[in-house]
């Protein structure tokens, strides 16, 4: 394996478990935001307690895309500073405000007002990130930045589909001790999945009409199988969620997003942005790669057992939410 | 705005607030830690409570030192990516460090705030542990960097390129040691006088009077780290000084407002500068040589010999170092007067409690001064002698209107932060 295709690899892999990890805590923001019925209030806490252990470390994913954005590939992460930074500067304003919101509502708890318009902007939060994210990597796939296209904008739209998908296939399994919890969050998991089927097809056909370079590659020998999986993983978490196979349906929804991913990147290979840079005209020098390489390797011997710790002692057997631990 | 001007607004506004969280998230951890250690040995219920209120704050500190940091990572893109296209591939590996200490900081902080009654209290101790040594790893990292700016190495350029990378001889760029010392030192001073005071203030207005035991432990836990720091963040100084004058004279002639090389060289306190001239400023004669070289007769280079094009803005890093030094000789007196206090086994005086109050602030004010003696120091490069700032900023439009945005989010974050710390300090936590 060259340097190059090293540092890609973990690049990717960064950007996919942020995606995966980061993108359910947004979701659960999403679903705080929609919080309803007469659970509503019991929705906000195994929210809360779904995300409140492990959100700071899920977040970090992102950090380090960033870092290994511009250690590996500088000209790239220069390109994209320097021509979309309207959607990033949103993106990273929502960013910050769910953060804040999350932790600032939770210590308000019982002021009401605070309490409310900090929950408000942690909902709004949740939306506005993951769009404005999905927008931009929409803009990078179509090679011209096109941020406002169609199309970019409904890659935002499908990444918070998305992410309310993985959350709610992630809360079903967390609130395992709450059986009419758990029916909530199962309805949500199905229309979640639902909506990601519809948000998906919507870009695919606006790539169809205005970015046929693009199109071209989503249909293409690589992507293609992997966006075939993706629509046919849709529809295996919709049938364990369905027939109450919470875990599997757990690992169904992470593998789709995987393949969504893949079906992006496969679509991109060997871009890194098309018609401009790929990974290997984009790359550091050999040097910088492989100290990048090394200095992940080591780290990863920290970082592995750390996060193995982090989510046995909250997401362990079932049910991780505090108030269960206190029932028990 | 201008566009250079808005950028370095922005980065430089997204700094100065995150370097008071970053000081914060190194420095709490370790106050925590002693706490929840001393309940261990002890089984005072005062410390216990002490780490718990202790811990709510950090929860709301890091986190608002973690969004911030994000912000930053980001503007290294949005507003610099020229110097990001060029400084990416050479000074990336302690960042790509700083990436894993950050996460071995985030995991822990979770595992930490939400392990309390689901860890056996000494695997809870030992988790805070990992916080604090990964807290001081990633500002060392992130530091090193920007010792990288001031003395770029660890390459060469060839026809304009960069070649010949060395990411190791760039992330220890000659720099590097004193300058990370002084930055970890920094964020134990601020936390240790910003604790410290919370406490102070308290026993002043009388508003803990059923917690002073708790309250009392914190100020001497506090006091004992800014105690110890404050010393050494002195004499590390000093070596940054006359490293300065060796290796940054530039930066080094315009916090000392040396025009002029020259035999005897003052230290020049306060004065006003104006042109090339500074007027009624207290002179120490020969003390800069005698500081420099331990020798009065010592030459001592002045920004006569630096090209006018090549010169800071040598009135902001002279107050800017001027107020840093005031302030840190306030915090090593009260320092001083404590510990003659505590080994005498004294209850704080209630003057004492006012200068350790007034610390509080004082030590965050140090420490942004510091900041910007050692940017507008470097000033006019973002990486000195290979990039200007002005050829490094963003030339997209709208900077100025993200410089509003972030500005109005960055005084709700404050404002929300104030607050909530507030009743954290003063709600009763045995429950």
């Amino acid at each position: 394996m060259t340097p190059v295709l090293g540092a890609a690899l973990v690049a990717l892999t960064a950007v996919s478990l942020y995606a995966i990890l980061g993108g359910a805590d947004f979701g659960g923001g999403v679903w705080d935001l929609f919080a309803s019925g007469s659970h509503r209030r019991a929705q906000r806490d195994a929210i809360s307690n779904a995300i409140g252990p492990v959100w700071e470390s899920n977040h970090v994913w992102l950090i380090f895309a960033i870092v290994a954005l511009f250690t590996c590939f500088p000209p790239a992460f220069a390109d994209i500073g320097a021509n979309l930074s309207t959607p990033l500067t949103l993106a990273l304003l929502g960013i910050v405000m769910r953060g804040a919101a999350f932790v600032f509502r939770n210590h308000a708890s019982d002021t009401l007002a605070a309490a409310r318009s900090w929950t408000a902007i942690f909902g709004a939060a949740s939306i506005i990130a993951p769009f404005f994210l999905g927008d931009a990597a929409g803009a990078i796939a179509t090679g011209h930045y096109a941020w406002t296209s169609p199309f970019a904008l409904s890659a935002g739209v499908f990444a918070v589909a998305l992410c309310a998908q993985i959350a709610a296939v992630f809360l079903v399994r967390e609130t395992s001790h709450d059986p009419a919890l758990r029916g909530d969050f199962r309805r949500r998991a199905v229309r979640a999945t639902l909506a990601v089927w519809v948000a998906g097809l919507v870009p695919a056909l606006l790539a169809h009409q205005s970015e046929p370079a693009l199109f071209a590659a989503l249909v293409g020998p690589t992507a293609r199988i992997a966006i075939a999986s993706a629509m046919l993983l849709g529809i295996v978490v919709m049938l364990l969620i369905a027939n109450h196979r919470d875990t599997f349906a757990r690992v169904a929804v992470g593998a789709e997003a995987l393949a969504v991913l893949a079906g992006w990147f496969g679509a991109q290979a060997p871009n890194l942005i098309p018609g401009r840079w790929t990974f290997q005209s984009a790359a550091a020098s050999p040097a910088m790669l492989n100290a990048f390489l090394i200095s992940t390797a080591i780290g990863a011997l920290f970082l592995i057992p750390s996060l193995a710790l982090l989510f046995s002692t909250f997401k362990g057997h079932g049910g991780g939410s505090d108030a269960a631990q206190r029932r028990r | 705005m201008d566009h250079v001007i808005a950028a370095r607004a922005l980065m430089g506004t997204s700094l100065a607030f995150h370097i008071v969280f970053a000081a914060l998230g190194v420095g709490l951890p370790l106050l925590v830690f002693a706490a929840e250690g001393l309940w261990l040995r002890t089984k005072r219920r005062a410390y216990y409570d002490l780490a718990r209120t202790w811990a709510k704050g950090m929860a709301i500190l890091f986190v608002v030192g973690a969004m911030s940091g994000t912000v930053l990572a980001f503007e290294l893109g949005l507003l610099w990516p020229t110097f990001m296209k060029y400084a990416g591939g050479i000074i990336g590996l302690p960042f790509s460090l700083e990436g894993f200490a950050f996460f071995i900081e985030a995991i822990f902080i979770g595992i930490y705030l939400y392990g309390w009654e689901r860890l056996s209290p000494v695997a809870h101790w030992l988790s805070g542990l990992p916080i604090v040594v990964s807290g001081a790893l990633s500002a060392a990292f992130v530091t090193t960097a920007n010792a990288w700016m001031n003395m770029p190495t660890g390459f060469r350029i060839v026809n304009g390129a960069v070649v010949d990378v060395d990411p190791i001889a760039a992330m220890l760029s000659p720099p590097w040691l004193v300058e990370v010392l002084h930055t970890t030192l920094a964020a134990y001073v601020v936390t240790g006088f910003g604790a410290a005071a919370v406490c102070a203030f308290a026993l002043l207005r009388r508003s803990a009077e059923d917690r002073r035991e708790q309250v009392y432990a914190g100020l001497t836990i506090a006091m004992i780290v800014a105690s110890i720091a404050i010393p050494l963040q002195w004499i590390v100084g000093d070596e940054i000084a006359r490293f300065d004058a060796e290796h940054e004279p530039a930066k080094f002639a315009s916090l000392e407002v040396l025009f002029h090389t020259r035999r005897h060289a003052p230290i020049t306190i306060g004065g006003i500068v104006h042109g090339d001239t500074v007027r009624y400023g207290i002179e120490i004669p020969s003390a800069l040589s005698l500081l420099v070289a331990y020798d009065p007769n010592a030459e001592v280079k002045g920004l006569d010999r630096v090209a006018p094009e090549d010169r800071p803005p040598v009135a902001a890093v002279h107050y800017s170092f001027d107020t840093m030094v005031g302030s840190a000789s306030l915090l090593l007196l009260v320092a001083i007067v404590w510990t003659i206090a505590a080994l005498r086994k004294r209850v704080p005086a209630k003057p004492l409690l006012i200068g350790i109050a007034v610390c509080g602030p004082l030590s965050v004010v140090a420490m942004e001064a510091g900041w910007f003696v050692t940017e507008f120091g470097r000033q006019p490069w973002i990486a000195r002698g290979l990039l200007r700032t002005s050829d490094a900023a963003t030339v997209a439009p709208g900077v100025d209107l993200q410089f509003y945005g972030f500005a109005i989010v960055y005084v709700i974050l404050a404002a929300t932060c104030w607050w909530l710390l507030r009743r954290v300090g003063t709600k009763d936590h045995a429950a």
